[in-house]
Parts: structure tokens; C-alpha cells; sequence
């Protein structure tokens, strides 16, 4: 059922139609995030409430502000985003350029000092 | 109203640490499944796209083309508690995505090879890849109704796997189940570790 007086581009612009904007362009056309290197499971968290609109940030760099004040990883935000993670890649270097976001990236095996992580992770398990 | 005090100081919350454990396999052996089974919350989906530009890997033999591919990961996330997070993600198909394991598999704690001895051949690549990569693996055979049943030992065997390498039977449906693969997981992965060590402290 078509209502009366609905612009043409309305028909076209519903979820079914997918992104109306292609990823990069959220990105200005960068590939490339200007600071850090986010791996899947870096941990990001805002370090405010929100921000007002200012120049260079667009709606998704707020979004990010939004879903971070919970921490969250750089694969949860690009899953609740729908966006392609390399997008969010870049989208969270302009916000840790700003000192809008902190950002831990994980742990490596190498780098462990002893079994500690393991034994909290087995025990985590069995109690779940 | 103000509430402008109420709100986490900027910069003062230390975050937990976040490890990854990868779950891999053939297609349809029930990845997601088992992701979805222990996870806290339904298995997430992220993509990655791959363009001309993401693609800085050495061994680009079979993606030379300057398409756009679009990779798809489900994942899924287990607070163990305030300082540590762990994720797993299914990996995605094998064999054209290489690229995207690599990035997975830096840094992962350890895999689960999930297995279906009907198409037991299809969990071959992710042997071989962790083989290769020295990650710590075990692998769960999925157990399917209507599947004939084989004892471990086969399974080892038919895999030609390391005598030292976990081979348990599983129901990745059932959070339990794929509970305990996780746990041998770590059992695992922490005494490969440890010997490892020993192995290091030697030379």
C-alpha cells in the first residue's frame, strides 16, 4: 500500500534496501584510521557522556560515543553499527585523535607473565 | 536536573584485558552454533570488506582480482569478570580467506577445530593452519544424530594428529558440552605454554 503524497525516494530508502551510504564515505574515502591500529578485540570505552556535534564528527563517530559509555570491542561496535569494521577502524582513530574514546588493546600469549589469565578464564568457564 | 557528576570520570576507569579463542571448521559443522551456545548474548556478526587497499598480506595467490569481498565473522562474548573478557569468534570459510585468519588468529589464545566424521576431511585446512601457526588447538567432533560414532583414537589417528593434541566428543548445541571444550582448550593451550617455556629456558 503506497500513501498518498510519498516521495518517490521514500519507496527506496527502507531496511530491506541495505546501506543507502557506502562505508567509506562515512569515512570521508580513508582506508586508514589516523591513530592506532584497533584489533577486533581491543576494548573501547568513551571517556564522556556525550559529545555535541562538532566539525569533523559525523552521526556514526556519535554513535560510537553512545554505544562505547559501555565498554565495548571494535568487532561489537562494527556488529551493533552494521558496519564493516575496517569503517569503524577509522571512525574510532578520528575519536581517539580527540581523546573522545580510550582504547586497551589485547592481551598477547606471549606476553603473560604466568598461568593467571588461564586459571581466571577455567574458572570463569565452570561457573558459568 | 545536573546530572553531570554522576558520570564515569573521564579517563580514570582501568579496562579489562580481552582475550580471543577462535572456533573453526568446516562449513555447517556448527561454529556458530557453539559460539552461540556459551555465549552471553546471541552470536554478533561483523564484516570486514576487503578492497585493493586492505589486502597488504604477502600471500595474495587467488585474490589478485581489485573486487570488493565482503568476509563475515560471527563472534560472541564471555565476561569472565571487571578485568577480563573473552571473545570467540567463528572463523569464516576457509581456503579464499587466509587473510582474515591471520588477523584472527594473531593474538588468540588458542582454537577449537570442530569436526564432523562424516566430512572429516573438511576440518583438514584448520589443522594444518594452526599446525603451522603453533596456536594451541583441540579438536571436538560434533556429534550429529544419525552420524556413526568412532572412538577417539580413530579420529586421532585418521587425523594424524600430535599425540599431545585433545580429540573430545561434543554437542555444540548444548552449552555444557561446549563448555567443556573450552575448558580443555585452556587446559591445553596452558601447558603448551608452559612447556614452551621450559623448552625456552633450556636453550
Amino acid at each position: 500500500m503506497t500513501v498518498q503524497g510519498e516521495s518517490a525516494d521514500h519507496q527506496w530508502v527502507d531496511d530491506h534496501a541495505g546501506p543507502v551510504v557506502r562505508p567509506y564515505a562515512m569515512t570521508r574515502g580513508r582506508a586508514r584510521p589516523v591513530t592506532g591500529t584497533f584489533d577486533l578485540i581491543s576494548l573501547v570505552t568513551a571517556t564522556r557522556a556525550d559529545v555535541t556535534p562538532e566539525v569533523g564528527l559525523g552521526p556514526e563517530h556519535l554513535a560510537i560515543v553512545g554505544l562505547c559509555q559501555r565498554i565495548q570491542s571494535v568487532a561489537e561496535i562494527a556488529a551493533h553499527l552494521d558496519l564493516p569494521v575496517g569503517t569503524i577502524r577509522v571512525l574510532l582513530g578520528d575519536l581517539a585523535a580527540r581523546n573522545l574514546v580510550q582504547v586497551r588493546e589485547p592481551q598477547t600469549t606471549a606476553g603473560l607473565p604466568d598461568n593467571s589469565i588461564f586459571e581466571a578464564v577455567i574458572n570463569g568457564l565452570r561457573a558459568l | 536536573m545536573d546530572y553531570g557528576h554522576s558520570d564515569r570520570p573521564a579517563g580514570a576507569t582501568p579496562l579489562p584485558t580481552a582475550i580471543k579463542i577462535l572456533v573453526a571448521g568446516g562449513f555447517g559443522v556448527g561454529k556458530t552454533t557453539m559460539v552461540g551456545a556459551v555465549s552471553e548474548t546471541r552470536p554478533l556478526r561483523t564484516e570486514e570488506v576487503l578492497t585493493e587497499s586492505g589486502v597488504g598480506i604477502d600471500d595474495l595467490s587467488g585474490v589478485e582480482e581489485k573486487t570488493t569481498t565482503t568476509v563475515a565473522m560471527d563472534f560472541g562474548r564471555i565476561t569472565i569478570s571487571d578485568d577480563l573478557v573473552l571473545y570467540l569468534f567463528g572463523t569464516p570459510g576457509q581456503d579464499r580467506f587466509w587473510f582474515v585468519w591471520d588477523e584472527l588468529a594473531l593474538g588468540a589464545i588458542g582454537a577449537v577445530v570442530l569436526a564432523d566424521t562424516r566430512r572429516l576431511a573438511d576440518c583438514f585446512p584448520s589443522i594444518d593452519y594452526f599446525e603451522g601457526r603453533g596456536t594451541p588447538f583441540v579438536v571436538a567432533v560434533n556429534c550429529f544424530e544419525g552420524a556413526r560414532q568412532y572412538r577417539l583414537d580413530e579420529v586421532q589417528t585418521a587425523l594424524n594428529l600430535d599425540p599431545g593434541v585433545p580429540v573430545l566428543l561434543c554437542d555444540a548445541r548444548q552449552r555444557e558440552s561446549s563448555k567443556e571444550v573450552l575448558v580443555t582448550l585452556m587446559e591445553h593451550a596452558m601447558k603448551t605454554r608452559e612447556a614452551r617455556r621450559r623448552a625456552a629456558d633450556a636453550n
